[in-house]
C-alpha cells in the first residue's frame, strides 16, 4: 500500500524549514509586502540553508535531495510568506532547473553553482504581452548574425528578473519556421541565456502587484540584444517543448506552495478563533466558525495529498502530467478559498493589510493564474481523459 | 580540539507544560519534545570554532528517554560529528546529582578538551549539572559565560552579573556553561540532515558505562516530596481613576514591596 508518512529526513527538513519560516521569514513578511521590497537578507539565509540547492546533486553544489524535498520546503515557506516561497520556486524550477537539465557542461559550469547556492538568481522569460497560456504566439525573435544571436522582443511578468543578484534570464524566442511531417508549418521556438547587464536587455520598472509584492517581477525589453552563439540553451527548436516539461514539475511546486498558503490560513484562523471573544465566548466555540475552519482544514489536507501523489509519480518516473494539473488546481483553489474564509473569521482585522490573512487574501489569487491558469489545468485533465 | 556538548530534550515552552502530580516528574506527553534552545547555543559555540579550525571534533551527549534520539539527530544535522545517548530505564526520574555522575561516566575517556553546556535547562531549571560534572571530572569550571573564546590549551569568556562583568579563563581540559546571550544557533541544512544519518550515534546503558543501577541511583540527593498543579490565576487588583489613581498605584506597589 502506498503511504504518505514522511521519512525521517523529510520530516527533519520540514521541521528545519518550518522553524526558519517562523523565526526568520514571518517577522519581516508584512514589512516587505508593504514596501514592495525584495527580502535580500532572507534570501541570503535561504541560500546558506541550502534551499536553492535542494533538488540538485552535490557535484554542482546542491544538497543532493530531490524535487519532493523542494516541494516540502515550499509548503513551509508558503505558509507564512508566499512572496518568499515563489522567489525560491521560480529560482529553482524556472531559473536553475532548465540550465541543469538542458545546459551544456560549459553553460552549467559558468552559471549553475551560483544559482544552486542562492547567491545569484535566474529568471525565465516565456510570457509576452500577447502570449501567455498560448505560448506558441511568441513574437520575440532571435536571428543568427556573425556568430551571435540577436534577440528582439518584450517579455511580461518575469519573476526574479531584476534583483541586484539576478545574473541571468532565460528567454524563449522564435528562430524560424518548422515544417511538420504533414507539411503544416509552425514557429520554431528556441531558448537563450541572456546575462543580466547585456546591452539592450532591460528589466523595466517593477509592477505594482495585488499580491506577491515582495517577489521581484518585471516586464523585460530586449532591443538588439546580442549573445554568443553558445548561449543557445538546449537544442535549437526545442525551446517550447523543453519548457513544457519544466512546467509540469513547476505545477507540483506551485501546488506545494499553495498547500502551505491554505494551511497558513487554517493555522491563523484557529489561533484567532481561540482568542477572539464575542457574546461572552471565544468565537471558536461557535459552530458557525468551527465548520468554516473544518472545511478549510479539509481543503489544505486534500491539496497536500494531491501534491504528494503527483510528486510520488514524478519521482517514480511515471507519467504525472494529469496528477500535477489536478494538484495545482486543487491547491490553488484551496489557498484562495481558505484565504477568503480566514479573512471572514478575522472580520475587520482580516481587511488590514498587515495581518497574515489579508496578505494571503491578496497573494492567493495568482495561484489560480500563474504556472497555468485553472482553465489550463482543466484542459490538461480533460485531455488526460481522452476528451 | 575535541569538544563535547551536553544536549537536553525538553518540553516545548510554547506548549502547555505539565507535571505529573503523582510522580512529580515532567509529563512528557503533554507537549512536543524539542531540543532545549540553550543546548543548541552551546553546540553553536562548538561549531563556530569547528568552522574556523579544521580537525575539530564535536560530540553531542545526552541522557534521556528513547525520544531524546531526535535531539542528538538534530545536533548531528547541525554539524556535530558524533553522538552518545545514555539510555536506561533505571534513569527515569534521575536527579541532577545522578545525571552529572552518569554524564561524567559517559564522557569518552580522556578524549575531550572541553565540555560545553547550557547554564540551565528550561524544564528542570536546576542549573547545577555543569558544575557537578566538573566536580566529578575534577576539572576547572567556567559558569554562565556570555561569550566563549577558545585557544590552544585555554578557554576564556565573559561572565556578566548585575554587579559587573568578569573575564575568566581556565586551562583545558575544562567545563563551561553558557547563557542565552551566547551564540545564536544555526539551522541545520538539508545536506546536514542527510549526512547526520551516516554519523556515529552510540546508545549506551548504565551497565555499559560500568555503573550498576544501584550505584547510579544511590546518590539520589533530592527527593520530590509533593507536586501540585499551579493554582489558577486569580483576578488582579483594578484601580479606577477617581482622581487618586496615582496614589493608589503607589500604595499597591509599596504594599507588595515592588518599590
Amino acid at each position: 500500500m502506498p503511504g504518505f508518512e514522511l521519512g525521517e529526513e523529510y520530516r527533519d527538513l520540514v521541521e528545519m524549514v518550518r522553524d526558519f519560516a517562523d523565526q526568520v521569514v514571518a517577522p519581516v513578511a508584512a514589512r516587505h509586502d508593504a514596501e514592495h521590497s525584495f527580502p535580500y537578507d532572507v534570501v541570503r539565509q535561504m541560500g546558506e540553508l541550502g534551499l536553492f540547492g535542494l533538488p540538485f546533486p552535490e557535484e554542482w553544489g546542491g544538497q543532493g535531495g530531490d524535487f519532493f524535498a523542494l516541494a516540502l520546503a515550499l509548503e513551509q515557506l508558503g505558509r507564512v510568506d508566499q512572496s518568499v516561497a515563489i522567489t525560491l520556486e521560480a529560482a529553482v524550477c524556472l531559473g536553475a532547473m532548465p540550465l541543469y537539465r538542458f545546459g551544456s557542461q560549459e553553460q552549467k559550469e559558468r552559471w549553475l553553482p551560483q544559482l544552486v547556492s542562492g547567491q545569484a538568481l535566474a529568471g525565465f522569460g516565456l510570457t509576452e504581452p500577447g502570449a501567455g497560456t498560448d505560448a506558441g504566439a511568441t513574437r520575440t525573435t532571435a536571428r543568427l548574425e556573425d556568430g551571435q544571436w540577436v534577440i528582439n522582443g518584450t517579455k511580461e511578468f518575469i519573476t526574479n528578473s531584476g534583483t541586484d543578484i539576478t545574473e541571468l534570464v532565460t528567454v524563449t524566442a522564435v528562430t524560424g519556421t518548422a515544417t511538420a511531417a504533414d507539411g503544416s508549418t509552425r514557429k520554431e521556438i528556441s531558448t537563450f541565456l541572456v546575462p543580466a547587464g547585456t546591452p539592450g536587455f532591460r528589466a523595466e520598472r517593477a509592477y505594482d502587484k495585488v499580491g506577491w509584492r515582495a517577489s521581484d517581477t518585471h516586464p523585460l525589453t530586449l532591443a538588439g540584444v546580442r549573445v554568443p552563439e553558445g548561449n543557445l540553451l538546449g537544442e535549437r527548436g526545442r525551446g517550447y517543448a523543453n519548457f513544457l516539461a519544466t512546467l509540469d514539475e513547476g505545477r507540483i511546486a506551485i501546488a506545494a506552495l499553495a498547500t502551505g498558503a491554505a494551511q497558513g490560513c487554517v493555522d491563523e484562523a484557529v489561533r484567532y478563533a481561540k482568542t477572539r471573544t464575542a457574546f461572552g465566548a471565544a468565537i471558536g466555540t461557535y459552530q458557525g466558525i468551527q465548520f468554516r475552519i473544518a472545511r478549510m482544514q479539509v481543503r489544505a489536507h486534500t491539496a497536500r495529498l494531491a501534491y504528494y501523489a503527483a510528486a510520488e509519480r514524478m519521482l517514480a518516473g511515471r507519467p504525472f502530467k494529469t496528477e500535477a494539473a489536478m494538484a495545482k488546481l486543487v491547491a490553488g483553489e484551496a489557498a484562495m478559498d481558505n484565504a477568503r474564509d480566514a479573512t471572514q473569521v478575522f472580520g475587520g482585522y482580516g481587511f488590514i493589510n498587515e495581518t497574515a490573512v489579508a496578505r494571503h487574501y491578496r497573494d492567493s489569487k495568482i495561484l489560480e493564474i500563474g504556472e497555468g491558469t485553472t482553465e489550463v489545468q482543466l484542459m490538461l485533465i480533460a485531455r488526460g481523459l481522452g476528451l | 580540539m575535541k569538544i563535547v556538548v551536553l544536549m537536553k530534550q525538553v518540553p516545548d515552552t510554547y506548549g502547555e507544560r505539565r507535571l505529573d502530580t503523582q510522580t512529580g516528574r515532567v509529563d512528557r506527553g503533554s507537549s512536543e519534545a524539542i531540543v532545549d534552545e540553550i543546548s543548541e547555543r552551546a553546540l553553536e559555540v562548538a561549531l563556530r570554532y569547528k568552522d574556523s579550525h579544521k580537525g575539530t571534533h564535536v560530540t553531542v551527549l545526552t541522557m534521556g528517554p528513547a525520544s531524546a534520539n531526535a535531539a542528538l539527530r538534530k545536533g548531528l544535522s547541525m554539524g556535530a560529528d558524533a553522538a552518545i545517548h545514555v539510555l536506561d530505564d533505571a534513569l527515569v526520574g534521575a536527579d541532577m546529582g545522578q545525571t552529572a555522575a552518569v554524564l561524567a561516566a559517559a564522557l569518552p575517556r580522556n578524549e575531550y578538551d572541553l565540555v560545553i553546556a547550557g547554564n540551565e535547562s528550561t524544564d528542570g531549571r536546576g542549573g547545577a549539572v555543569p558544575a557537578m560534572l566538573a566536580e566529578h571530572l575534577n576539572l576547572p569550571h567556567l559558569s554562565f559565560l556570555d561569550s566563549v573564546e577558545l585557544s590552544v590549551g585555554e578557554v576564556s569568556g565573559e561572565r556578566v552579573s548585575e554587579y559587573g562583568s568578569l573575564d575568566v579563563r581556565a586551562p583545558l581540559p575544562a567545563v563551561v556553561s553558557i547563557t542565552e546571550r551566547a551564540a545564536e544557533a544555526r539551522f541545520p541544512n538539508f545536506k546536514g540532515i542527510m549526512t547526520a544519518k551516516r554519523k556515529p550515534l552510540s546508545v549506551v546503558s548504565l551497565a555499559e558505562l560500568g555503573l550498576g543501577p544501584a550505584e547510579a541511583l544511590a546518590g539520589a540527593r533530592s527527593v520530590v516530596l509533593c507536586a501540585s498543579a499551579r493554582p489558577a490565576r486569580a483576578a488582579g487588583t483594578k484601580i479606577v481613576d477617581e482622581g487618586n489613581a496615582g496614589e493608589q498605584l503607589a500604595e499597591f506597589l509599596a504594599a507588595n514591596r515592588l518599590i
